[in-house]
């Protein structure tokens, strides 16, 4: 078992430092399905079914294709791009270490509600009690996440709309 | 018991997978002699007796074909593409059930591989990552028509998922599990999910269609615009595994049609022949009965393909988000309703 996870977290590693280094702009991508991929495989070696796989339908499924799309399209293969301005770098780094931030106090300090599940006894890796914990101890959280996924669709709608007005 | 558990599940593994390749390998020939029957012609009948051979030839022919690879910076995304194709559409047969079980040897034999919680979704996952065979393959390729094609199949595949996975989602209310074993016991005797999910099953079947590629879908090989889309600069063997990988996921795809909707292994007095023939008996007639389900959706591909024309693009596109994704979201909400009323 923890050779596998030695063995996953050595690919995540390193397809996640090739997605940055690497020139090509495909090349990237690819290598990020594959950081996709491994993930996923961590979340099944902590049993998560469900999790791992909506993990591939939802990244690797749907966003990297219509990033590949996009980049394909887009045709970015010259290299040496010029580098952005000096605030702009600043202003990328202090926002990803809020999120870190974030992210971290998240793990450390939130309660696992699963405990619960799993002292009555439930097998708290099926969809059922999965649902269970989303629909009733998380509705509310749950509820926001979808208004605010309805809001970012209904801000691309109006921005496609837009410059299709202008033009 | 571990042991046999390994043999077992090995023994059920390799057989879906020469089952998998027999079915494309003959497919081939089907659809040659049903498009020549369709256009009244004799189709291929030289290689044994009735062209029964011809699948070999075919294959025999690709193998010794000279091995081009274009002038491409990306030689090995360019060796990718197909493998992709192909390992994507061998992997869903996994999660399908072939039958309910067996008595064999003092114990029950499951016929299935593998049955795990949330097949339903990992079919969906095969299929949302079978795309990028193509797209890989295209672009790599290093040829405009390629890359066009590349980028159709891939918008087309997106947008018809959307609609395949809501259509899926009112059978899944209705029968309250994503495990695929579960909904084919669930139709046990004339209980198929096809008789309540009449508009899902409709919806379904058009987005399999846009899924495997086929007309009236084949945007992504439009031999009229795109010389031969993604596969283009591909020969040989290479080239054989993409069109092989299309036979292999019609043949998968007809089979979760037949497993979802229409009854998957059962059929009418299943019961009464388990009791009086015994268990084994039934099943091997249960299994029977799937393939002849199989074969009426594969023919169905290409008795579609061969009568109904390709769609324009744009045609493609407003079928697909303004028609089939409404339509799915309203299917949901009246089985909803439906459910709530009869409960």
């Amino acid at each position: 078992m923890l050779t596998l996870f030695y063995i996953l977290s050595a690919i995540t590693l390193g397809t996640a430092f090739l997605t940055i280094f690497s020139k090509n702009p495909i090349h990237s991508a690819i290598y990020l399905v594959l950081c996709f991929f491994s993930i996923a495989g961590h979340y099944l070696m902590f049993n998560a079914q469900f999790l791992a796989i909506v993990h591939i339908i939802v990244y690797s499924g749907a966003i990297m294709i219509l990033m590949l799309f996009t980049i394909m399209l887009m045709n970015l293969n010259k290299e040496g791009e010029k580098s952005k301005n000096a605030w702009s770098q600043i202003a990328a780094v202090i926002s990803f270490c809020l999120l870190a931030l974030v992210l971290l106090a998240t793990f450390i300090k939130a309660q696992q509600p699963e405990y619960n599940y799993a002292t009555k006894g439930a097998d708290f890796q099926s969809i059922k009690v999965l649902g269970q914990v989303l629909l009733n101890d998380y509705m509310v959280p749950f509820e926001f996440a979808s208004v605010l996924l309805l809001v970012s669709m209904i801000g691309a709608v109006l921005l496609s709309k837009k410059e299709h007005i202008n033009n | 018991m571990e042991e046999a558990i390994i043999i077992e599940k090995s023994v059920i593994i390799i057989a879906v997978f020469a089952l998998t390749m027999l079915m494309a390998m003959y497919s081939t020939l089907a659809e040659r002699k049903i498009a020549a029957w369709l256009q009244d012609r004799v189709g291929p009948n030289r290689a044994g007796k009735g062209g029964i051979l011809q699948p070999l030839a075919d294959g025999l022919k690709l193998f010794a074909k000279e091995e081009f690879v274009p002038n491409t910076p990306n030689k090995f995304l360019f060796f990718v593409g197909p493998a992709i194709s192909m390992s994507m559409a061998l992997m869903t047969s996994a999660v399908l059930p072939w039958g309910d079980k067996l008595h064999l040897f003092g114990r029950d034999i499951i016929l299935q591989a593998t049955d795990i919680d949330v097949a339903l979704l990992y079919v969906f996952g095969v299929l949302s990552v079978s795309v990028y065979g193509i797209m890989i393959g295209g672009w790599a390729s290093n040829n405009k028509f390629s890359l066009m094609s590349a980028m159709r199949a891939a918008s087309q595949m997106i947008s018809y998922e959307v609609a395949m996975g809501l259509s899926i989602i009112a059978l899944i209310m209705m029968t309250g599990t994503l495990s695929i074993r579960e909904i084919a016991l669930g139709q046990n005797g004339m209980n198929w999910n096809v008789f309540y999910q009449p508009v899902g099953f409709l919806i379904f079947l058009i987005c399999s269609f846009a899924e495997a590629n086929r007309t009236p879908f084949d945007l992504a090989e439009c031999e009229a615009e795109l010389i031969g889309g993604y596969h283009t600069e591909y020969s040989s063997m290479k080239m054989g595994f993409y069109l092989f990988a299309e036979y292999a996921a019609m043949f998968i795809s007809s089979t979760i049609l037949a497993v979802l909707y229409f009854g998957a292994y059962n059929y009418p007095g299943m019961d009464w022949a388990e009791k009086n023939w015994g268990v084994n008996i039934a099943n091997v007639i249960g299994i029977f009965v799937l393939f002849i389900k199989i074969c009426f959706f594969i023919f169905f591909y290409m008795w579609v393909r061969w009568t109904i024309p390709r769609f324009r693009y744009d045609q493609l596109m407003r079928l697909g988000w303004k028609a089939l994704i409404p339509l799915s979201i309203a299917n949901i909400i009246i089985t909803g309703i439906v459910m709530l009323l009869v409960d």
